[in-house]
């Protein structure tokens, strides 16, 4: 599914990335934690294709394409989605006009005619069922004035509606109290399936009680230091990051 | 991967043009350029207007000359050689008592360009239309379906004859002929313009709609719109403008009148889209406008404005809130990009008792243009609980454009309550990145966050406009974020 390949990425001539190799394949679910500032957010900016971050080497593609020459919404389109740490406010135009908007285009680049009004709203009405949304949210206007949880489960309901291959999420966790998490991470598991896969990328333990990760990475220093299995997450939770560190040198 | 610089953006720019800058190839007549007492006679006689109409003229023509250009407003421009306009242009084979039938090949060829094919106007339900190419009025429809009501819509040449006595005790009773420098102008040589009259208690069961159009070089336009809501009356009316465009600038010093009678409603929407100059600022419409509305008691107006257009706007549309209880609304979307200029706002003159006004302004600015709100709001001693709210919020794009606000506030009665909010935000890269991933590019994220900031006007306008006008929106800003 995303096959990335000594990545490295810089900004503003500052190495971040500096040689990320990592296999996704369909039906799995990853996870990459690693202390603040080795390169976590870098790396999903990057999957996305912010253009403030510049590729130097490697490659990232996915099913076999690499991702290099596309645009954000090129890459959206192909199926990747990226659940932000900040989600951004836009005054204004209501989830479900966003939603509408990013649906239609997602579809036009896909070579099919817009959504039908009817088909729309029974998506809709569906999804926001699925992720226990009330329907009242979805006319306010996107992300304004919105709790951390209801940011964060609508970033969730917007992965629902776009159905993506590759879903990054972006500490989803963080803010979120554990009631909200608990939904959210409900929300991804009801969305998984054999076809697509889940990155979780986190700073700490507790999502993945709720989303069970198939492989647990560590990002060091912009490089992945250690992969394993569900049970390194709670060791790392246990005995934080020193001792990869001191199992480097 | 090509990162999509600054760079890219004005390239993109560059190649985007003004929709509407064709000219049509009309046989017309124009006047010599220049300004004098006989000019002015010769547009009255051209239109073969009574004594009194041409004696109104001749004053305002003298007041004119005593007067001098305003030049408090946040504008920079060269000033237009008011003798080196042609005051008068006219499609010649435009005919006063015309059928649409009658009209000429070209002329509706190019209302097709407009996007307003009359035809299809005619067909279309609750837009009756008037159209002003340059001069004159060439084509009202709805006529006959408005005058079963009592409805008068017509031009206003036509008005000076068929209505006199209506003309006569409106014209400059909201905006004197000496009110200023470009409405004295305006009084002065005002070749035509759109009259309504909507007889008490009616409701006009369609939209009005003038559409104002210069296509002769060289030209001034200088129309005059009057419209009377008589007691307990509805109407809602709406302007669209366009024009070609020109290395030179063209001078467009229009007057709109106004007057809400007791318990009358009017809803005067613009949208306006004169050609704005090309790239490097040179060309485009000079913009003056005076407009004003009065409303009795009860009465309400409400002025909604989407102005993308012109090199330079200067323009005021006002309420004078005269009778006990009357409202006084202002919604505007102004949008400034590459080298136009907006001086643009309200004011709102509260005489009555509970009279209120609601002020809601929207400033876009790209490029390098400047955008400024001015806006006045007055309560005098005897406007017991008047009430004001407005709201002022800009939006930017880019390093290179500035938005200003310029509020007055001017309360002589304790009892009053006025409210002013304002806000500046900017269109982030995280906002727009944001929406890429989505699936969204970028010229479409832009859109929808420009919507989204001018929702609250975009609603005021009547359905079928609001589609036209974000569409405009759109258009005016493409390319214009970094």
């Amino acid at each position: 599914m995303l096959s990335i390949k000594n990545l490295h990425a810089s900004v503003e001539d500052k190495e971040i990335l500096k040689g990320i190799n990592l296999e996704i394949k369909a039906g799995e679910v990853h996870a990459i934690m690693g202390p603040n500032g080795s390169g976590k957010s870098t790396l999903s900016a990057v999957i996305a294709g912010n253009e403030n971050y510049e590729v130097t080497e490697g490659s990232v593609e996915l099913e076999g394409e690499d991702l290099a020459e596309l645009a954000p919404e090129e890459r959206a389109h192909k199926g990747v989605f990226l659940s932000f740490q900040y989600p951004v406010e836009i005054p204004g135009v209501s989830v479900t006009n966003f939603m509408k908007t990013a649906i239609n285009e997602h579809r036009k680049a896909n070579g099919k005619e817009e959504m039908p009004a009817n088909e729309m709203l029974k998506l809709i009405r569906e999804k926001s069922e699925l992720l226990e949304i009330d329907r009242k949210f979805l006319s306010r206007s996107l992300n304004e004035g919105f709790s951390g949880g209801e940011k964060k489960r609508n970033e969730i309901f917007q992965m629902a509606m776009l159905e993506p291959k590759i879903a990054i999420l972006d500490e989803t966790d963080s803010g979120l109290d554990i009631d909200a998490l608990r939904i959210v991470a409900n929300g991804v598991n009801k969305l998984k399936n054999d076809e697509n896969a889940v990155l979780v990328i986190t700073h700490y333990q507790r999502l993945l009680d709720y989303i069970v990760p198939d492989f647990v990475h560590v990002l060091m220093d912009g490089k992945i230091v250690k992969s394993g299995g569900k049970e390194l997450a709670l060791e790392l939770e246990e005995r934080g990051y020193d001792w990869i560190k001191s199992e480097l040198n | 991967m090509a990162k999509y610089t600054e760079d890219d953006l004005k390239v993109e720019l560059e190649t985007k043009e003004y929709e509407y800058g064709f000219y049509t190839e009309l046989d017309s007549e124009t006047f010599p350029v220049g300004l004098n007492e006989d000019i002015v006679r010769a547009i009255s006689l051209k239109k073969g207007e009574p004594e009194w109409m041409t004696n109104w003229r001749l004053d305002a023509f003298r007041s004119w000359q005593e007067m001098i250009e305003p030049e408090w407003a946040n504008v920079h421009y060269e000033k237009p050689d008011f003798q080196a306009i042609s005051y008068y242009s006219a499609p010649k084979k435009a005919d006063p008592n015309k059928t649409l039938d009658d009209v000429d090949p070209e002329l509706l060829a190019m209302y097709k360009k407009l996007g307003i094919s009359v035809d299809e106007q005619k067909k279309m339900n609750n837009v009756a239309i008037d159209i002003v190419v340059d001069s004159v009025s060439v084509a009202t429809t709805f006529k006959k379906t408005l005058a079963e009501k009592g409805i008068i819509f017509m031009s206003i040449s036509e008005a000076i004859k068929e209505h006199p006595e209506l003309v006569k005790k409106y014209i400059g009773s909201v905006v004197p002929p000496k009110d200023n420098f470009y409405a004295a102008l305006n009084s002065a040589v005002f070749s035509d313009g759109s009259f309504c009259y909507i007889p008490k208690g009616v409701h006009c069961p369609m939209e009005l709609s003038t559409y104002f159009r210069i296509n002769q070089a060289g030209t001034g336009q200088f129309e005059r719109t009057l419209v009377i809501a008589d007691e307990g009356s509805y109407v809602s009316y709406l302007e669209g403008c366009t024009a070609p465009s020109r290395d030179e600038n063209q001078l467009h010093a229009a007057v709109v009148e106004l007057i809400a009678l007791d318990d009358a409603e009017i809803k005067y929407s613009t949208v306006q889209n004169w050609f704005p100059g090309n790239k490097e600022g040179k060309g485009g419409v000079y913009n003056f406008v005076t407009k004003r509305g009065l409303c009795e008691k009860n009465a309400k107006i409400s002025w909604t404005q989407v102005e993308t257009g012109s090199a330079i706007t200067w323009k005021y549309p006002s309420c004078v809130l005269k009778g006990d209880n009357s409202i006084g609304e202002f919604y505007s979307i102004a949008v400034t990009n590459n080298h136009q200029q907006a001086d643009t706002g309200t004011k709102m003159i509260h005489l009555g008792k509970n009279t209120k006004s609601t002020i809601i302004s929207k400033g876009i600015s790209a490029g390098k243009s400047q955008n400024s709100y001015r806006g006045l709001v007055q309560i005098s001693s005897r406007a017991e609980n008047a009430r004001n709210f407005s709201q002022c919020d800009s939006l930017l794009m880019g390093n290179n454009c500035g938005a200003h606000t310029f509020p007055y506030i001017e309360s002589k009665n304790t009892s009053a309550k006025i409210e002013h909010e304002a806000t500046t935000s900017k269109i982030g890269e995280d906002q727009v990145f944001y929406c890429n991933q989505r699936g969204i590019p970028t010229e479409k994220a832009i859109a929808l966050i420009v919507n989204g900031f001018s929702k609250e006007v975009l609603n005021k306008l009547p359905m079928e406009f609001a589609v036209e006008a974000q569409k405009l929106l759109e258009i005016s800003l493409e390319g214009s974020v970094g």
